[in-house]
């Protein structure tokens, strides 16, 4: 069943699920589950450990396959901006972290300029650190910069975000909370995972449950 | 079935935020992204020269043992010089390939770089990377052969040509051996499975390559061997890549 909303911007619809399932080897993670992602909008992926959110992310980005059920985009894929921060943190043990972030905005399309890469990094106060190996950072220093690839973007583009507070201090929660509701509010959507419970109220994130397939 | 609602407004609300500060520079071409990743690989090799080196000592060291094994003997020596350069060339190759994509799988690189904008570049990416390891392994062992023909009591023009079936050949190894490092990635044991399935197919390159040197110190013409040679990596150059990218996309699924 396809469950529809009226974004929050009230504009076009950007993505739609219909009736997905994934499958890890012999195992179905979640029972058909179907929404649909508009420009502006929150979509809170939620579901036990084990439920299938990584999954079910890693399928909207195209690097899974469904095992049943369709996915929509509004856009052909050689005009779709999208991008997928995973778990990993897609870092270099040895390039620095302004190395290592720009690298990973040019593989999704931007040429960014020094200076964008330094107010980036500013965002989530890691500047000081542009310089340092990424193997000198901690956890929460490292995530602070794969998302520092959030803070770069400009385009009301589709954000698959997995787990984006894992490690995240109070401050980092509050510029990651700030900069996903700036995209929202310029048409971009997000559908993220999160363990820890949103604290952004407007515009208020759709939550899915994924739940349990039913066995016949 | 997955529901939908809306989640309660909890915590403090964000107020007005100003946009990022930051807006992103001009699109990258793909031929940029291509350099930027034969740069990263260049630099990540260059901070990690132990592992870099390891082919070319690999190289050095095999081909170094050959004369003490079979003998000073000048002749026999430079009849299987050839033979011998290109069999450590094959093996230095294939020792160093088994982790060409292994760590970029491990930290998440390689979702991103199969994720890459504009869609379908991941071949492109893929021919960056085996650019990256022949220039980290294949080029040296081109630079360095000429000496290893003058310890073999090579000729002039045998060693040239040596040399010349190397600069083509060491590419097909760097794209092949691409090709089974994405087709063993995550498997264990896949450093021997790599080799079982990739070596057999790096044997025209071996017996053009040393052919092509063997034709010379006959006296007769190598450019059959070197032809057929190139258009080994031709054919190489526009298969591998693609069936590399699909491979990684089954191995990463």
């Amino acid at each position: 069943m396809a469950v529809d909303s009226v974004g929050s911007l009230g504009t076009a619809r950007q993505l739609s699920v219909q009736g997905l399932e994934c499958r890890r080897g012999e195992r179905s993670l979640f029972g058909a589950v179907s929404f649909v992602v508009h420009r502006g909008e929150i979509v809170w992926l939620r579901g036990a450990n084990g439920q299938g959110k990584t999954s079910l992310l890693r399928t909207l980005a195209g690097l899974s396959a469904p095992e049943a059920g369709t996915i929509e985009w509004s856009e052909p894929p050689a005009s779709r901006r999208l991008l997928y921060i995973a778990h990993a943190n897609a870092l270099k043990e040895d390039l620095s972290v302004t190395e290592s972030l720009r690298f990973l905005l040019r593989l999704g399309g931007d040429a960014p300029a020094d200076s964008v890469i330094t107010a980036s990094l500013e965002r989530f106060g890691m500047a000081s650190r542009r310089d340092a190996p990424v193997r000198t950072l901690s956890q929460g220093q490292r995530r602070r910069v794969a998302l520092a690839r959030l803070a770069a973007q400009r385009e009301p583009s589709t954000w698959l975000l997995d787990e984006p507070f894992d490690a995240l201090d109070a401050t980092g929660i509050e510029t990651l909370n700030a900069i996903i509701v700036e995209h929202a509010r310029r048409g971009g959507s997000i559908v993220m995972t999160s363990h820890v419970p949103l604290t952004i109220a407007e515009p208020a994130p759709l939550v899915v449950m994924l739940e349990s397939p039913v066995v016949a | 079935m997955g529901a939908l609602m809306s989640a309660p407004p909890a915590g403090p609300q964000e107020g007005a935020l100003p946009l990022g500060a930051a807006a992103p520079g001009a699109e990258t071409a793909p031929s940029g992204l291509f350099a930027a990743l034969i740069a990263r690989d260049l630099r990540l090799a260059a901070r990690r020269r132990a592992d870099a080196l390891l082919p070319i000592a690999f190289f050095t060291v095999a081909v170094s043992l050959f004369p003490f094994g079979i003998g000073p003997e000048a002749q026999t020596l430079r009849q299987i010089a050839p033979g011998i350069v290109w069999v450590a060339a094959l093996l230095a190759a294939m020792i160093s390939v088994t982790q060409l994509y292994a760590l970029d799988l491990a930290d998440g690189s390689l979702e991103q770089m199969l994720l890459a904008s504009p869609p379908g570049l991941a071949i492109g990416l893929v021919a960056a990377k085996a650019a990256a390891h022949w220039l980290v392994t294949g080029l040296p062992l081109v630079i360095v052969a000429p000496l290893f023909g003058l310890m073999f009591d090579m000729q002039g023009v045998s060693i040239a040509t040596l040399t010349f079936s190397l600069l083509l050949g060491t590419p097909i190894l760097s794209l092949l051996g691409g090709l089974g490092a994405a087709l063993t990635l995550g498997l264990r044991s896949g450093a021997a499975l790599l080799i079982l399935l990739i070596v057999p197919l790096c044997i025209p390159a071996l017996i053009f390559g040393a052919g092509a040197v063997s034709q010379v110190d006959a006296g007769l013409s190598a450019r059959g061997h070197l032809s057929l040679l190139g258009a080994f990596l031709i054919f190489t150059a526009l298969m591998a890549p693609p069936a590399t990218a699909a491979a990684l996309r089954i191995a990463t699924d």
